[in-house]
């Protein structure tokens, strides 16, 4: 989350370390946490704003509306809240009654979390990765859907593998496609200085027509269908669930396991350093006679290869299939994730869990109280906003941060 | 050594390796270009067989219709092949030097020309139909074009066009249909462009918030806000969400005219407010006080601080301008086409516009010229899929894009961007 926390001296009390460690941490945390807040707190006057009876109240009875309001808020954000962590007196239920389907029952909403960050873990260590090599990835979209396109095909058309051959196999393919379509924007930089951010927006839409030609190409799409949907992948590329009857899967620890190597790779490996040094300064890492382009291509690679993954994990682990609707903007909200980290792989896991419990909270609050999903969109947009000007922060709170981050600036003219 | 160098009027040339290496990869396209309309597109058309072109715009007969252009398809293709394939060999060989570009253009637009008429053998295909739709498809992208010219001329990248559009796209609606009309509707978007752009200009201005950053921000807002309240409150409200489209106001001689006139003169308000828009832009960016200043600030803020210019009030003043054409111009996607907002409408056409900035060449008529090529290519795309031809509609709905991403990584010439493009300013 922080910066490397720095070594106290030898002598010092284990203690002191520790609280050291913990001021450091909490500071780091300071503007991420209060940036969350303050997106809550407009996303709350949104829903009240937004609410026709709470305006119809507005006009007959102004002291009743406020409580109108209230309510409103105090539902939807509790069921965000309950469909994202659960209901404690389902836990204690099932707790108590010791019953199987009681446990399954109170632990869908942390399932269902789980379920959502993978992919959010994926996508936010892609724009991470990019943002640490000076690239801004907004492509991780597309390049989701090609990963997953790719993935389906292995899954369906390879038969007869044992599963642990074929699932690293479809894994591996979901990588390479999207490692293919984060290509293309990392050469055209290299080789021409084209922007990779309007490379990669292009790239999404040619990617979505891309894909729904695919999926209705005879082969691919399910038989007897006409819609775009492709064939169902064989069992044994799914990923197990966690626990049966849940939809939790292993795909997970492939995520984590993802940020562990991503970690590695950029704080431990020299690839990873000279990807940081060109993200860094481009003329300093030159000069040092690191490959700017080869640096860029690869960055640009492995950060799809990663988005890829994400849609991987949808295919192995929730849809079984690919279809259109296989994301619902995973490769966007990587962005917000990745600001909010800061582009530090420990803090992408925390942020993707923390989007992935409003995108699973968000389904129960949209059935039970009306409040549409997309105000997850809107709340993400203002953490963004929220992370990326920290003197926003300050000032609304009249505290001080630390100058911890220079935004970095990618915005240098578009090539061409 | 290329033809360049010697045909290069003025002595010492120096020849850049890109630009040869440009001119060569132009050569073997044109002839890929030669081979499909000589041997691919032919294909099983019977060779007797007609492609007809109407010239005539639908409604009743007017006094200056042209009669429909008919053209035998399969000798029409091999003549296009030949021109194709000769400029091609020229090009590989000898290089068009400075000419380059009306090459590119000549060949391009011969090989568009053998497509339709490939698309319509057999067939009658409307031409000016294809030409109306073209400058009607532009004109969103020309005013998300603008809008970005606007901001870039001053120093500031504005990647929100998008949101800006699609804003203006859902508040034109809403208003025009709350207060019953459409040209309130238009202001009330124009004011949404402009409290965007404010947020726009204060993180990237005040906070020094990366640019992109900022604008990724209002992107993602708007897609958040405008689907939020389509789905709380518009779907079940269709009062709401039907408002009152702008009529076609023919203008009167000028509509008369054979082509032109039913393409630029026969159409709704907002065509018009586009076309005024692009002379008071080019006149006040290139003739006054103002657009020099604006100019200056775009290229070296510093210099022009210390000439004393207000950097940071210009670069305010141009986001918010910018913000004011972007919401106008979204409204056309409701009020000028096709009436009630749906989610996500504006479907990147700001982004296509902040394309067709840059291949433009940051002015207001390159722009324009710009949008018109991509609103062709989406134009194309929409009446192709109408005469139910092989290419399936996927690969034409690429188009714009795939042209928009040669046009940044500058296969077709590159493009002087304003230098302190996207750069902070912080006064010393």
């Amino acid at each position: 989350m922080t910066a490397e926390p720095r070594t106290p001296p030898p002598s010092a009390d284990i203690n002191q370390r520790i609280l050291a460690a913990l001021r450091e941490t909490g500071r780091g945390l300071l503007v991420p946490v209060l940036a969350v807040f303050s997106a809550l707190v407009i996303g709350a006057i949104v829903i009240v704003l937004s609410d026709l009876t709470f305006i119809d109240r507005l006009r007959t009875d102004p002291g009743d509306a406020i409580g109108v309001a209230l309510k409103g808020v105090a539902n939807a954000y509790g069921a965000l809240i309950g469909g994202a962590i659960g209901d404690p007196s389902a836990y204690l239920h099932a707790f108590q009654t010791g019953d199987a389907e009681a446990y399954r029952t109170a632990f869908t909403p942390l399932s269902e979390t789980l379920l959502a960050a993978t992919p959010l873990i994926f996508t936010g260590l892609a724009v991470a990765l990019g943002f640490q090599s000076g690239l801004f990835n907004i492509g991780a979209e597309g390049q989701l859907f090609i990963g997953a396109t790719v993935a389906t095909f292995l899954g369906f058309a390879v038969t007869g593998l044992p599963w642990f051959v074929h699932l690293p196999l479809v894994i591996a393919g979901g990588f390479v496609g999207g490692a293919l379509w984060g290509f293309i924007p990392g050469f055209l930089k290299a080789r021409t200085g084209a922007h990779e951010v309007i490379v990669t927006i292009m790239l999404n839409y040619i990617a979505y027509q891309l894909v729904s030609f695919i999926l209705t190409f005879p082969g691919y799409q399910r038989e007897g269908r006409s819609d775009p949907i492709s064939k169902i992948t064989e069992a044994s590329s799914w990923y197990p669930p966690l626990v049966d009857g849940l939809r939790a899967n292993w795909g997970i620890f492939l995520a984590l396991a993802a940020a562990a190597v991503v970690s590695w790779f950029l704080y431990r490996s020299t690839k990873g350093f000279e990807f940081r040094a060109v993200g860094l300064n481009p003329s300093g890492a030159r000069y040092a006679g690191i490959s700017i382009a080869s640096s860029t291509v690869l960055a640009m690679m492995l950060s799809g290869g990663l988005a890829g993954l994400a849609g991987t994990s949808q295919v192995l682990g929730v849809t079984h299939f690919m279809s259109s609707g296989i994301s619902p903007g995973f490769g966007f909200d990587g962005i917000a994730i990745a600001l909010i980290a800061r582009s530090r792989p420990r803090g992408v896991v925390l942020a993707a869990l923390l989007f992935g419990a409003m995108r699973a909270g968000s389904t129960p609050m949209q059935s039970t109280t009306g409040v549409p999903i997309d105000l997850v969109v809107v709340i993400q947009a203002l953490v963004i906003m929220f992370v990326a000007a920290p003197a926003l922060v300050r000032g609304i709170y009249r505290i001080k941060i630390p100058q911890t981050t220079g935004t970095e600036v990618f915005s240098k003219g578009w090539g061409g | 050594m290329t033809a360049e160098a010697v045909t290069a009027r003025g002595g010492l040339t120096l020849i850049d390796p890109a630009t040869i290496r440009r001119q060569r990869s132009f050569g073997v396209f044109y002839l890929v270009l030669a081979v499909i309309a000589a041997l691919i597109l032919p294909n099983g058309i019977d060779p007797g067989a007609n492609s007809t072109f109407t010239l005539k715009p639908a409604g009743p007969p007017g006094p200056f219709d042209l009669p429909n252009l008919v053209v035998p398809t399969q000798i029409t293709l091999y003549a296009i092949a030949i021109l194709c394939g000769a400029l091609g060999a020229i090009q590989l060989f000898r290089g068009f030097g400075s000419r380059w570009a009306v090459i590119l253009g000549i060949v391009a637009a011969a090989f568009v020309f053998g497509f339709l008429t490939w698309a319509a053998a057999d067939k009658s295909m409307s031409l000016i139909g294809v030409l109306q739709l073209t400058v009607q498809r532009a004109t969103p992208i020309t005013f998300g074009a603008l809008s970005g010219l606007l901001c870039e001329r001053a120093g500031v990248v504005n990647i929100a066009i998008e949101g800006m559009l699609l804003s203006g796209a859902f508040t034109g609606a809403v208003v025009a249909s709350v207060t019953g009309s459409n040209l309130v509707g238009l202001v009330g978007a124009g004011f949404v462009g402009l409290a965007l752009a404010s947020v726009l200009a204060i993180l990237a201005i005040r906070y020094r918030v990366d640019q992109i950053i900022a604008g990724t921000v209002i992107n993602i807002f708007a897609a958040g806000i405008t689907s939020f309240v389509l789905t709380r409150i518009l779907n079940d409200h269709d009062e709401l969400n039907s408002p009152e489209r702008f009529s076609v106001v023919p203008i009167p001689v000028l509509s008369g005219i054979p082509i032109i006139g039913p393409m630029f003169f026969n159409s709704n308000l907002l065509l018009y407010v586009i076309l005024v828009l692009i002379g008071v832009i080019h006149y006040v960016l290139f003739y006054t006080r103002w657009g020099l200043r604006v100019r200056a600030v775009g290229e070296h803020p510093r210099a022009a601080d210390t000439a004393g210019i207000d950097v940071l009030r210009i670069r305010y003043v141009q986001v918010m301008l910018g913000g004011l054409v972007a919401g106008v111009g979204g409204a056309y996607f409701t009020l000028g086409s096709t009436g009630s907002f749906e989610r996500d409408m504006t479907a990147g056409r700001g982004f296509i516009g902040l394309a067709a900035m840059i291949f433009g060449g940051y002015t207001p008529i390159g722009s324009y010229l710009a949008s018109l090529v991509f609103g062709f290519a989406d134009a194309l795309q929409a009446r192709l899929s109408i005469l139910n031809i092989a290419v399936p509609s996927e690969f034409l709905l690429m188009v714009p894009y795939i042209v928009t991403i040669g046009v940044v990584a500058g296969l077709v010439g590159r493009v002087r961007i304003p230098a302190a493009d996207g750069r902070p300013y912080e006064k010393e």
